[in-house]
């Protein structure tokens, strides 16, 4: 048997036609008088007011005004009893924000031009508007680089994935680096080897400088961030080593100064531990942060008058190693800290514990850090791909939104300051661009004061029963849901009863 | 005669109504308040748009026709009845 039996599509087929062109023109009409009978001649004044007024005699004339009269009648009135376009809502327009679902969209995907795919470990935006991506490109894994892999990392221009815009080429592959605020043409970065690079864009791919091999780092560097000086030339960058030091871009031979990240305050190195995040933030140039392989966030001074008094206090609160460490731009006062399988959001003032965390994810966490346009929202990274965004005073047990950007691990995550965009860098060196829908990217009515008081119970609740408060709040979405349910149905019952009353006294008065 | 005029008269007396014009079914107004050259533009304009939306709403369905037609700007709302041989329009502005 054929084929053709077992089609039960109909036959059809398809061909295509060129046709002729046909060019045409939208033109406007100009209405002259017209559709005057032939006998008429529109600008003789008297013929066209004796035709009026014949058609004014007509009787089919006549009925039909009447009729139509009064149709317009009711809708003249109709327009004047309600206003049907006044703006009954203008409050409450606003919210018009908020009831789209949260969504976010791919925009590019940057990936490592190399053969041999190493881990996007750090991504650096352009500060000035954002059009251009660092992305530090490393393999993590200890021995595992080959002769092939690349020591390069490469700067994108957004728009083009195609290929990179520039590519820096250290001695070292980097870990970390950062554009400086100041300065975008130049970016300072830290190698794997311990190494501290910079670079000025316009002198092209080679460092322009680099620091001493005896005076860097013994261990990769894992972080490097500008500071906030004058000359606009300083930057500090932390190992695993054990150390923080703070170098001048024009001298980088050997480091300005030196931390070592000793507990017990003595500068032991072999007590030291090892720094694996950094935070700074330029409204506070004094204070910097630390956070470590050991779980430990260290809170510094740098200008504290003895060495010992540099390290001023501990934050213990993760099972691992503290991968990101962030303020709150709006409320410097509370840092987010990511580490193990939580994220945790924390008040300087309380030592004890965090004042609120998530739930233990089902995946490591490896990056995150604050909206700059929303104090309430965040965004973390973790192993299984999946790009988070909190929003803290809309849910605080899941994320108001996530994303699975790609199948592999993600390492690292930098938002722009516009708060829409936002880069992740995967472990085969993928870097995707993302924006995120306008109700996570602006800033929302009353946000900062409700994050505030918010921010105000927390404290207060930590310090009073020193547990610190659990991510799922005080009413359990069940509870919430059976408490709306008991009002909704005693309103409907008290109805009801009232109807009944009314009932039963109108019939009674009905009876003779 | 005087039926029509009364009812010409009861429509512009109402609140915002800011000008009537009766056009035949070739286009040529028969009455109007406006000044000339507004009455000739309404007229042509109207006439256009008004066969156009009649043919609209039979198109989609024979068995339907056009009642009603209004068309609300930012200024004032233009309100069209048709009717087989004429059609009456009236501009009001509403808010006023």
């Amino acid at each position: 048997s054929s084929l053709s039996h077992f089609q039960q599509t109909l036959k059809i087929s398809s061909k295509s036609v060129n046709t002729e062109r046909f060019e045409s023109e939208s033109r406007g009409l100009n209405h002259m008088e017209g559709g005057w009978p032939k006998d008429v001649d529109p600008n003789d004044m008297e013929q066209t007011i004796r035709f009026r007024k014949k058609v004014e005699k007509d009787e089919s004339y006549m009925n039909s005004i009447l009729q139509l009269g009064s149709v317009m009648d009711h809708y003249i009135r109709q327009n004047n009893a309600i206003n049907i376009y006044q703006d009954y809502f203008t409050e409450d327009q606003d919210i018009d924000e908020g009831q789209e679902a949260p969504s976010a969209k791919t925009i590019n995907v940057f990936r490592d031009p190399n053969e041999v795919k190493r881990t996007v470990t750090c991504l650096s935006w352009h500060p000035d508007g954002g059009r251009k991506l660092a992305a530090a490109y490393c393999c993590l894994e200890f021995q595992k680089s080959s002769k092939d892999l690349s020591p390069d990392s490469y700067i994108w221009d957004i728009e083009n994935p195609n290929q990179p815009e520039l590519a820096l080429k250290p001695a070292s592959p980097l870990v970390c680096l950062d554009y400086n605020p100041k300065d975008p043409h130049t970016l300072v970065g830290g190698s794997y080897n311990g190494q501290i690079v910079y670079w000025d864009t316009r002198r092209g791919s080679q460092p322009v400088e680099l620091s001493s091999v005896e005076h860097s780092h013994r261990d990769p560097v894992y972080k490097i961030i500008w500071l906030q000086s004058k000359t606009g030339t300083d930057a500090f960058s932390a190992s695993t080593d054990g150390q923080v030091l703070w170098w001048d871009v024009r001298k980088l031979n050997e480091p300005t100064e030196r931390l070592v990240l000793d507990p017990g305050r003595e500068g032991n190195l072999d007590r030291a531990l090892g720094a694996i995040s950094l935070e700074f933030e330029a409204t506070m140039p004094t204070k910097f942060m630390v956070g470590t392989e050991q779980g430990l966030v260290v809170s510094c001074n740098r200008k504290a008058k003895t060495p010992a008094e540099k390290i001023v206090c501990t934050y213990d609160g993760h099972h691992g190693p503290i991968y990101a460490l962030h303020r709150n731009p709006f409320f410097p006062k509370n840092f987010l800290t990511v580490g193990d399988w939580t994220a945790r959001i924390w008040s300087e003032d309380i030592r004890d514990s965090s004042i609120m965390w998530t739930r233990y994810q089902m995946s490591y966490l490896t990056d995150a850090c604050w909206s700059p346009v929303r104090p309430s929202v965040f965004f973390t990274t973790k192993m299984d791909g999946v790009l988070d965004v909190w929003d803290v005073l809309f849910k605080q047990n899941n994320p108001t939104l996530s994303l699975k950007v790609c199948d592999e691990a993600l390492y690292s995550l930098r938002v722009q300051d516009n708060g829409r965009f936002v880069a992740c860098g995967s472990q085969i060196g993928a870097a995707t661009l993302l924006e995120i829908c306008s109700g996570l990217s602006t800033l929302q009515k009353n946000e900062k004061s409700l994050l505030a008081a918010v921010r105000h119970n927390d404290n207060k609740q930590s310090r009073e029963d020193d547990t610190g408060r659990d991510a799922d709040g005080d009413e359990s979405p069940e509870q919430l849901i059976a408490r709306a349910e008991e009002d909704f149905y005693s309103v409907v019952e008290a109805e009801r009863k009232r109807r009944e009353e009314r009932h039963r006294v109108s019939t009674n008065h009905s009876k003779p | 005669m005087a039926e029509v005029e009364e009812t010409l008269r009861r429509i512009q007396s109402q609140k915002g109504v800011q000008g009537i014009v009766i056009v035949n079914s070739e286009g040529i107004p028969i009455k109007t308040t406006l000044d000339n050259s507004s009455t000739v533009q309404y007229a042509g304009l109207i006439h256009q748009l008004v066969m156009k939306a009649r043919s609209t709403v039979r198109d989609i369905d024979p068995q339907n026709d056009l009642t009603f037609l209004r068309i609300r700007s930012k200024k004032n709302e233009i309100m069209i009845a048709p009717d087989k041989d004429y059609f009456l329009i009236v501009i009001q502005n509403p808010s006023d």
